[in-house]
């Protein structure tokens, strides 16, 4: 039986292996993929170092374990501040590929990159 | 005048954060129409005149607020501002310490002649200059006065996110080009913080800095090896934003392709990294923090010191000016940290000292340099041969002076500063290689800054006719002044300077009285949950 840590834990490690992966890519929109996909793992990777809980009561209410409240605020504010994030590296990247042209990180062509100066 | 003083006195600490977002908030609502002002657009110019104003405004009284602190700092207070009185470690509380002081202190002395600079009509090349530049002014100043490591994060973020939009300032293509570098890059590192953060807090259960250091010291074991790979962690982001090697390369291309007046802002940025390692390294993981002691210690001194030498060596290979001013700040960063990476509080005073030094020498290098290229023509701030300079003496008097400052040639501070570092480093077991590669750093920027003024000043070809090239304005030279006369003033003022680096630095090694101040006599401190009441 594979224990919940387990599942979880080869889970982050595959989005983070692909958010890298694409992050090194040489066009604009696979690299915001990528750090958006990386910002996922960032999140749930925050959100169980409260520990992995079952059974137990999200806020202070009754009997019984409760879960960890300190990393669910954590991760709220990392969320919001990636989504700010995001949104101002979408429009960058948009706004760089209406520059140069081109949609390259270096915003020139590999190949052709005489005279595109 | 006394009712203000009161508030002022209670609240120190927050109204240096809470004065450039309420600025930066009166800045928006004054509105930008952009770019109308310079074409000498109809009633913008009012607003324009309006916006310089508050922004100038509010960086003066910044500024004497930040004096205010240092003196409150300097009596040895260590104040503690707890955020709607939630008692440390539970709440986000602010410390004020003689460290944090003297950054915010350092952060105005920058921000007001660059702020003076950029009314020259930088400000008028885009909008909202100013509600963006106060938005950064938060930022730093947040970062240098946090306590708490989530909240260091937050300020981080703030103070990135203005910094992108700063470095756009302008437009144009080199800076989007480079603008995508800098900001994926600091995102993937923004990534890596909160990496770092959450591990930290699996293993302490806190985020409070102070409360953090007293559990990291008592971790053994497997815990004790998360934590040390967490403070490597960090170390890695924050080398980063320091520009340590192997991960400075984002630096001289991005600060070359900023407008001046933010490039010169930005010189202070990579403080933010300086700080960030000496707050987390020596306060968190200081000398006596059990197993976890002293993590970082044996990365950081070669790191250290190969950036020097790099910086230079790239200084000495630039082909525009804005590159060298770019590569010097590596190199200075480089030296900085060798002293903070000895460990030990007469290393890190002379650090310090020198950390002031040189983020104003490269602030007012920065303006310099645009001041020079734009008196070049075609040429611009490129190292080739071009018609001269219309004003040659004034303009290579300041190089001069910038450029035996930078060196640390005597009696200029860069001299006192690292003198300070190798004298401090006496009798360590890194002595020789400090000693080695400072003087020989210090050698190759003189090199390096004397092929520039040669290139620019006697290189000259004859000027092509009718390119009536006119002369700096009064105003502009003013700011590049000011950072001068605030490298003498530095020179001058290196005995009481010193003294205040001096217990600076011990009060940073001692951790007790930290953590005592932040979290009370009663001795508050939390521990990793694990789900008992």
């Amino acid at each position: 039986m594979i224990s919940m840590e387990a599942l979880l834990a080869s889970g982050l490690g595959v989005v983070t292996a692909t958010g890298v992966y694409l992050m090194l890519r040489g066009r604009t929109f696979p690299v915001v993929l990528g750090l958006t996909l990386v910002g996922y793992a960032v999140n749930v990777f925050i959100f169980v170092m409260g520990r992995l809980w079952t059974n137990a009561n999200p806020l202070l209410v009754g009997e019984g374990p409760v879960a960890d409240p300190l990393p669910q605020a954590l991760v709220l504010t990392a969320i919001v501040i990636g989504f700010a994030t995001t949104g101002f590296v979408i429009e960058l990247a948009l706004r760089s590929r209406h520059e140069s042209g081109t949609d390259h990180v270096d915003g020139l062509e590999p190949k052709s990159g005489e005279g595109a100066r | 005048m006394n009712a203000v003083f009161a508030i002022w006195w209670q609240h120190a600490p927050v109204l240096s954060v809470v004065l450039p977002s309420l600025t930066a908030v009166v800045l928006l609502l004054i509105g930008d129409q952009g770019g109308m002002a310079a074409q000498g657009g109809s009633h913008d110019v009012g607003r324009l005149r309006w916006r310089r104003r508050v922004a100038l405004a509010s960086a003066l009284l910044g500024l004497v607020l930040a004096a205010g602190m240092v003196w409150r700092a300097s009596q040895g207070e260590l104040m503690v501002y707890r955020l709607g009185e939630w008692p440390a470690p539970f709440g986000i509380v602010l410390v004020l310490d003689r460290l944090s002081a003297l950054m915010v202190l350092l952060i105005y002395l920058v921000a007001l002649p660059v702020l003076w600079y950029a009314t020259g009509g930088w400000d008028a090349r885009g909008r909202y200059f100013h509600a963006i530049f106060q938005f950064q002014l938060m930022g730093l100043c947040g970062a240098f006065l946090t306590g708490d490591m989530f909240n260091l994060f937050v300020f981080f973020e703030v103070l990135l996110i203005a910094s992108y939009v700063l470095l756009l300032h302008g437009q144009g293509r080199e800076r989007f080009r480079m603008g995508v570098h800098y900001v994926v890059l600091n995102l993937s590192a923004s990534a890596l913080f909160l990496i770092g953060l959450a591990m930290l807090y699996a293993v302490t259960g806190t985020l409070n800095m102070a409360d953090m250091a007293i559990r990291v010291a008592q971790l053994q074991g497997e815990n004790a090896v998360l934590a040390q790979s967490a403070a490597l962690v960090l170390l890695v982001v924050f080398g980063l934003k320091a520009a340590l090697v192997p991960l400075y390369f984002w630096l001289p291309g991005t600060y070359a392709a900023a407008s001046a007046p933010v490039a010169a802002l930005f010189a202070i940025m990579t403080k933010v990294g300086v700080y960030s390692i000496i707050r987390t390294h020596w306060v968190i993981f200081g000398a006596d923090a059990g197993p976890s002691a002293l993590a970082a210690a044996d990365w950081l001194l070669p790191a250290a010191l190969t950036t020097s030498a790099l910086g230079v060596l790239g200084a000495l290979a630039a082909h525009t000016m804005g590159r060298l001013v770019a590569y010097l700040t590596v190199s200075s960063v480089g030296t900085i940290m060798a002293g903070v990476g000895l460990f030990t509080p007469e290393t890190l005073s002379a650090s310090l000292y020198y950390t002031l030094h040189s983020t104003i020498v490269v602030a007012g290098l920065f303006l310099l340099v645009e001041q020079m290229a734009a008196q070049r023509g075609d040429a611009g701030d490129h190292l080739r041969p071009a018609h001269a300079v219309r004003e040659p003496v004034l303009l290579g008097l300041m190089m001069l002076f910038g450029a035996a400052s930078a060196a640390g040639l005597p009696p200029l501070p860069g001299f006192v500063g690292k003198l300070m570092i190798l004298q401090s480093s006496h009798g360590l077991a890194a002595q020789p290689w400090l000693w080695t590669v400072v003087l020989t750093v210090g050698f190759f920027t003189i090199v390096g800054l004397a092929r520039a003024g040669v290139i620019v000043f006697w290189h000259v070809q004859p000027a092509p006719s009718g390119g009536a090239v006119s002369g700096g304005s009064v105003k502009l030279l003013s700011a590049v002044w000011a950072f001068m006369v605030l490298t003498v003033a530095l020179a001058v003022m290196a005995a009481p300077v010193k003294q205040y680096t001096d217990a600076t630095a011990t009060q940073l090694t001692d951790r007790a009285a930290y953590q005592r101040a932040v979290l009370g006599d009663l001795g508050n401190s939390t521990r990793p949950y694990t789900g008992d009441r």
